[in-house]
């Protein structure tokens, strides 16, 4: 009998979901490494080697789309395709939609991070891959629509749960960005390199309505709905408060969409473009804490948990930096402080603060929970975990530390200027000021990959485990049968 | 009443209401851009780039330039002080994509052009830190080496064309470039003549100091020495552009 014969009868296409959590262990390693590597360029510009493809312009992009599409987008695609078949009771309405999903989208981000090496790039930041690579995702993403909603509509029972309002929006959203941000004019049909539709101002606002909505659709609902789903699993406890996620979802997914235009504070998109995005980022504090405040209080009655499980202390550990990250959010959209922090590591800081600290975070805790579930079986190490999170807790605090430090001096040293009005310093000495900074951030960054090597020993071990348990059962089973 | 019972019931009733929620924010914020006057400065001197000027943005944009030199200055004392008069929208108007940028790990370049010799340029490009030895930019000694591939540059001017980048293609549109830019700038933006402008320009400046071909260099080179040069600032009050803010 062949896997495919045995998975079709089963009550849920656990096979796809699997393929994308391993997808999503190796893309962290992948990504996290690049990651490490190009921080290493700008504290030791000697690693850039003069080889072209390995410069940090090029390799930059390769390390944003391996570790938000690749890493993120895996974990994603591997937690609602096993959150909406929980939840509905019903298994995927096609599993060969969700297969070509699987595999249109990891040939979509190889494509893409080789393309870059190469210098095709539509010097979109997020967004860089090419027209072709474009139109591929574009169908893997009606694909995974399709399957999402086609799996949603044959659920047993009337209520769709809350984690699926979270990605029905992510889908929905990541759609209209998608299409709309890389509208471009091919050179010629067999030529990889286009220009944008639009230009200048309309393009910038594009784009960061695009960047922006990115960060709040693919790194912060998608993964609320899997916060929705997993964290009351670990805790064993209902949500805190159903009424405060409806409030929170219609909020977050009203007021996202406003907030890009604080990308370009200052700059020349017209004023009342970037005050509006100013004060729908305040107004955007609200639904994120309501997010925040929903997960962890669902711990309520059982903190012990988090003494006891560190699987949990991911997720709540999480929660608190996504916590913080939507505070200091708003924080960096107000004008003034915008105009000290733009352009400097500051906002690198912040984005790491999101990603590593919320993101990475909240999908370790889930893989940690669905992955020995997946190959039935029990973590292979629970005190791997325990040293993981250590080293991920040490290795982001490292990171948006040096980054607060560096961006901020950046931002003061530019605008200094001496007791005779000139300028105190000139540019270089910023650079310089910065190196013992990019340092500790490399040395931060190898902290959470070296977590992420635990952890993908710890996930190789556990569907080893799995599947030797799985084999001897079948084998038992078997002489049984016999006997 | 309504009840949210509806929603949470209905898939089709969430998708559509979904759709609204995230619809309204980037309608209202990105399509008054193309409509409203003033949102793009009326400012004389602003022209589509030169054929190799092109190039030039081509290969900055492949190197990946953007993730860490700006080319967007904003209104305040040290940044005029350290890059000259405030950005203006006009400035990037045929900019495909814009190249604002995100993040100064190097400075802004909006205004790096003729602030320093081709000859500067070239071994700044090659090897930054013999110039500036707290320099993290990598170096890019392949862009000397590299000949300089024009075979598509028609192709490529004529997808900016329909993207509404005005290179000529008629003698109408010829005839609308000479009075909008005058007769020099209006030959170079003739599509049918751009590989021999190309040449012409990469020959009669010779960027990278060295005359036996055309180098991805003297592309590059060509690009960063116009950036920012196009509008003569002394020409307007300092309050010129302040109401269109």
């Amino acid at each position: 009998m062949t896997a495919t014969e045995m998975g079709s009868n089963e009550q849920y296409n656990f096979e796809v979901v699997k393929k994308f959590a391993f997808m999503t262990i190796i893309w962290g390693l992948l990504g996290m490494s690049i990651g490490v590597y190009i921080a290493s360029e700008l504290a030791w510009p000697f690693m850039n080697m003069d080889i072209p493809y390995i410069t940090f312009g090029r390799l930059r992009p390769a390390h944003t789309s391996s570790v938000i599409f690749g890493f993120g987008g895996s974990a994603l695609f591997a937690t609602s395709y096993y959150i909406v078949q929980r939840t509905c009771q019903a298994r995927l309405v096609s599993d060969f939609l969700a297969s070509f999903t699987f595999w249109g989208w990891q040939a979509a981000i190889i494509m893409g991070d080789i393309s870059y090496m190469l210098g095709h790039t539509q010097s979109r930041e997020y967004a860089e891959m090419e027209w072709p690579i474009d139109i591929l995702i574009e169908i893997v993403w009606v694909s995974y629509l399709a399957v999402f909603v086609g799996t949603i509509m044959r659920r047993k029972q009337p209520h769709i749960y809350v984690a699926n309002w979270f990605f029905m929006s992510f889908i929905l959203a990541t759609a209209l960005l998608h299409t709309f941000n890389n509208l471009a004019i091919p050179v010629s049909l067999f030529h990889m390199k286009s220009y944008s539709l639009f230009s200048g101002t309309q393009d910038a606002m594009t784009q960061w309505w695009y960047g922006h909505n990115a960060v709040g659709f693919f790194l912060t609902a998608a993964f609320l709905g899997m916060m929705y789903y997993f964290v009351p699993k670990q805790a064993g406890r209902p949500i805190y408060s159903y009424r405060l996620s409806i409030v929170h979802f219609w909020a977050l997914s009203f007021l996202y969409m406003w907030v890009g235009a604080h990308h370009l504070h200052w700059t020349a998109l017209p004023d009342w473009t970037s005050t509006l995005a100013a004060t729908f980022s305040i107004m955007l504090l609200l639904p994120s804490w309501g997010g925040m405040i929903n997960g962890i209080m669902t711990l309520s009655g059982a903190w012990d948990k988090l003494r006891t499980d560190p699987v949990m202390r991911f997720m709540i550990v999480a929660l608190s930096f996504y916590g913080m990250a939507t505070f200091e959010g708003p924080l960096m959209a107000l004008k003034d402080v915008n105009a000290l922090s733009h352009y400097t590591d500051w906002t690198v800081g912040h984005v790491h603060s999101g990603a590593l600290g919320w993101v990475a975070m909240i999908s370790f805790g889930s893989l940690y929970h669905m992955i020995p579930r997946l190959w039935g079986t029990k973590l292979w190490s629970e005190k791997l975990v325990g040293v993981h999170f250590w080293l991920a807790t040490i290795g982001v605090l490292m990171y948006i530390t040096a980054m607060w430090i560096s961006g901020i001096t950046q931002g003061l040293m530019w605008r200094a200027f001496d007791q005779f009005g000139n300028l105190q310093y000139s540019f270089v000495e910023s650079v310089a000021a910065m190196h013992p900074l990019y340092e500790m951030r490399a040395f931060g960054g190898m902290f959470f990959l070296s977590g992420m090597i635990l952890m993908a020993i710890n996930v190789m071990m556990t569907i080893r485990q799995g599947s030797t348990e799985s084999a001897k059962a079948t084998a038992a089973k078997l002489s049984m049968v016999n006997a | 009443m309504f009840k949210h019972e509806w929603l949470e019931t209905n898939i089709g009733l969430l998708t559509v209401a979904t759709m609204l929620a995230i619809s309204i924010g980037g309608l209202v914020e990105i399509a008054p851009l193309f409509f409203i006057k003033g949102t793009v400065e009326k400012v004389d001197g602003v022209r589509p780039y030169t054929p190799l000027e092109l190039r030039g943005r081509d290969i900055y944009q492949r190197e990946g330039c953007y993730l860490c030199h700006s080319q967007m200055i904003r209104p305040f004392r040290d940044e005029a002080l350290r890059y000259g008069h405030y950005s203006l929208a006009a400035e990037s108007q045929y900019d495909h994509p814009f190249q604002w940028g995100s993040k100064r790990t190097g400075p802004d370049l909006a205004r790096v052009g003729k602030k320093y010799s081709n000859e500067w340029m070239v071994q700044h490009l090659v090897a930054p830190r013999s110039l500036v030895p707290q320099s993290v930019m990598p170096n890019f000694p392949w862009l000397l080496t590299n000949q300089l591939d024009y075979s598509d540059i028609q192709d490529r001017m004529k997808a900016l064309r329909l993207a509404g980048v005005p290179y000529s293609l008629n003698k109408a549109e010829y005839d609308a470039n000479v009075k909008k830019f005058g007769a020099a700038t209006a030959k170079m933006l003739d599509i049918t003549h751009a590989r021999q402008n190309l040449i012409a320009q990469a020959q009669e400046n010779n960027y990278d100091g060295d005359r036996s071909g055309i180098s991805e260099m003297d592309a590059l080179v060509a690009y960063l020495q116009v950036l920012g040069t196009m509008v003569d600032f002394s020409k307007y009050d300092d309050d010129a552009f302040v109401k269109y803010r």
